[in-house]
């Protein structure tokens, strides 16, 4: 089944062919981080005149890249939500249309579903049930997956989400917007040299809590007679190690909660190479497997989407007739992934 | 010659099948509701006009101005029908469709149309009917209805919604240059086929994915660095 996957939540048009025999055939992204960074922040309307103006060229880029033409398509899937209701609804209409048009299925994907399956993209796809990391800008949670749709929440940040707290931290250190990516690497340069808190860091729940974090940095900062180049790596690395420990702790404490030897990291920052390493190390003393998408699908992409979508229409493939009404579309600008079920 | 024009640039789902055998529409207020909307009765006219979607010669699209939302379904839905169908498109401009109704109820042949943009403005343009088709004698601009462009001569007839939220000051703009006001006049898909007609016999078509939006109001944020200037929208 040959499904063409949309996705235009926020600020990155993403498009991708993915066959469920063959695996993922194309991509292609357009990102809108530049056009933004002027801004200081993501302008929703700016946003979504971009996607209506990317979401074509990109498809035929993929369709040309697998040498597959529009009547070869089996079924169209599109990120429904959660994400800025206008974005949404660019990438939704398009994809309904295309869909009605080529008289075949479609499916609206969650997000973080997209996010949650994203290491399934990869050859050595870990098998459920396994515990998931989901970290991005927008999100912090750890979850239970024992199968497409069927996801129980083990914990969830209580205010920012690690993504979130990276970049407010980078924006008091001075680096700009987005700052995240770039607080990591000049953390890489910086030395043990500050102490910053480690919240919630021995709580006997699941959960995180990062804004307390972030005010300590701007308590440190403000401490700082100068905030010279030496002294902002120094504050990065601290704060990188103080965000790693914390989630690396809660992971191990996870999969042993849930008896579960399989780890599964997504999100942008899960492309964070500390991160990535403390993983690894504390994994392989349980005895444990970890799992990360490649970088390039760490943060948002139409892969993902795809690849969920194909999941959903593969399994309804044996359902009803696809209908008039099917063709009906909305957004879903808050959605909750608790809402999600197993297709049945 | 047979079309399938859309628009969701107001509060109105607004579409037209034209075939050989008639002219086939629906005109409603679903407002935001337009999206749940839109497929199924397009689907419903096709059914009625007894044509498929690939058999058509091309996609007409309100382009705006209008509701940036509501313009984006427009478009959206044109490229996504007419990519898969392989069809040609042609935009129409939401302005230019008020003046054809109002001249296809009058026989003005000078419109004004202001449509209201919100935030205190419209979106305003002015047209003047000739035999070759209509010439735009003000393009679409937005702005505060006291600072509307002037216009050469009288006999103008107005139209559009901008008429009826902002009709004194727009009113005071025109002395004696205005005789007559159609402010109940919202862009209809019907008209915005009949004019995308000549494009469409002239193959002057876009292809889906040069469908785009006609928003008028471009600056809708403000840089940082405009920010710290002190600027304002």
């Amino acid at each position: 089944m040959l499904v063409l996957g949309f996705e235009s939540s926020c600020d990155e048009t993403g498009v991708a062919l993915y066959d469920t025999e063959q695996g993922l055939l194309a991509h292609a992204l357009h990102s809108q981080i530049a056009m933004h960074a002027a801004y200081g922040g993501v302008v929703p309307e700016l946003a979504s005149r971009d996607h209506i103006r990317r979401a074509l060229p990109l498809t035929q880029q993929v369709l040309t890249h697998a040498s597959k033409t529009l009547q070869e398509i089996d079924g169209i899937a599109y990120t429904q939500g959660p994400g800025l209701a206008g974005a949404l609804l660019v990438g939704t209409s398009i994809a309904q249309s295309l869909a009605f048009a080529l008289q075949v299925p479609s499916v609206g994907v969650h997000h973080l579903e997209g996010h949650l399956l994203a290491p399934l993209l990869e050859e050595n796809r870990p098998a459920f049930p396994f515990v998931a990391l989901l970290v991005s800008g927008g999100h912090s949670q750890l979850m239970r997956v024992d199968g497409i749709g069927q996801y129980a929440l083990l914990g969830d940040t209580l205010d920012d989400a690690a993504g979130e707290a990276f970049d407010k931290t980078a924006k008091l250190l001075g680096l700009g917007y987005p700052g995240g990516p770039t607080l990591s690497k000049l953390a890489d340069l910086g030395q043990a040299r500050f102490q910053l808190p480690r919240p919630m860091l021995n709580s006997p729940d699941l959960n995180f809590s990062f804004s307390g974090l972030k005010t300590a940095v701007l308590t440190l900062v403000n401490k700082q007679p100068q905030l010279d180049d030496q002294t902002v790596r120094d504050i990065a690395f601290e704060f990188q190690e103080s965000v790693t420990e914390i989630l690396t702790l809660k992971c191990m404490k996870a999969l042993k909660q849930t008896k579960l030897k399989r780890l599964v990291v997504s999100g942008g920052v899960g492309a964070n190479t500390r991160l990535r390493q403390r993983l690894n190390e504390a994994a392989a003393k349980r005895g444990a497997q970890v799992s990360y998408p490649r970088l390039e699908f760490c943060t948002d992409n139409g892969a993902m989407i795809a690849f969920a979508g194909a999941m959903r229409l593969n399994a309804m493939q044996t359902q009803t007739e696809t209908s008039t009404q099917a063709y009906s579309f909305s957004v879903r600008p808050r959605w909750d992934l608790a809402e999600l079920k197993a297709p049945a | 010659m047979k079309l399938l024009a859309l628009d969701t640039s107001t509060e109105f789902l607004s579409l037209a099948v034209q075939t050989d055998h008639g002219l086939f529409t629906c005109h409603e207020a679903t407002g935001p509701a337009a999206s749940q909307r839109i497929l199924p009765e397009i689907e419903r006219l096709l059914t009625e006009a007894v044509v498929a979607l690939k058999d058509l010669d091309g996609i007409v699209y309100g382009m705006g101005p209008g509701a940036f939302t509501g313009v984006r379904v427009s478009v959206g839905v044109a490229q996504g029908l007419a990519f898969g169908a392989g069809l040609p498109v042609v935009g129409v401009s939401s302005l230019l469709a008020v003046a054809q109704m109002a001249w296809q109820e009058t026989q003005a042949e000078k419109i004004v149309v202001c449509l209201d943009a919100r935030m205190g403005e419209v979106y305003h343009a002015a047209f003047i009917k000739q035999a070759a088709g209509w010439l735009e004698v003000s393009a679409p601009v937005v702005c505060k209805p006291f600072e509307v462009p002037r216009l050469e001569g009288g006999d103008w007839l107005a139209a559009g919604s901008g008429w009826a939220v902002f009709a004194d000051v727009l009113a005071a703009q025109y002395p004696a240059q205005v005789t007559r006001i159609y402010a109940d006049m919202m862009p209809q898909a019907a008209a915005m086929l009949t004019l995308a007609l000549p494009q469409f016999a002239s193959g002057q078509t876009q292809a889906a994915h040069e469908a785009a939006p006609l928003y008028v109001r471009n600056r809708v944020a403000l840089t940082a660095a405009e920010r710290a200037q002190g600027q304002t929208l």
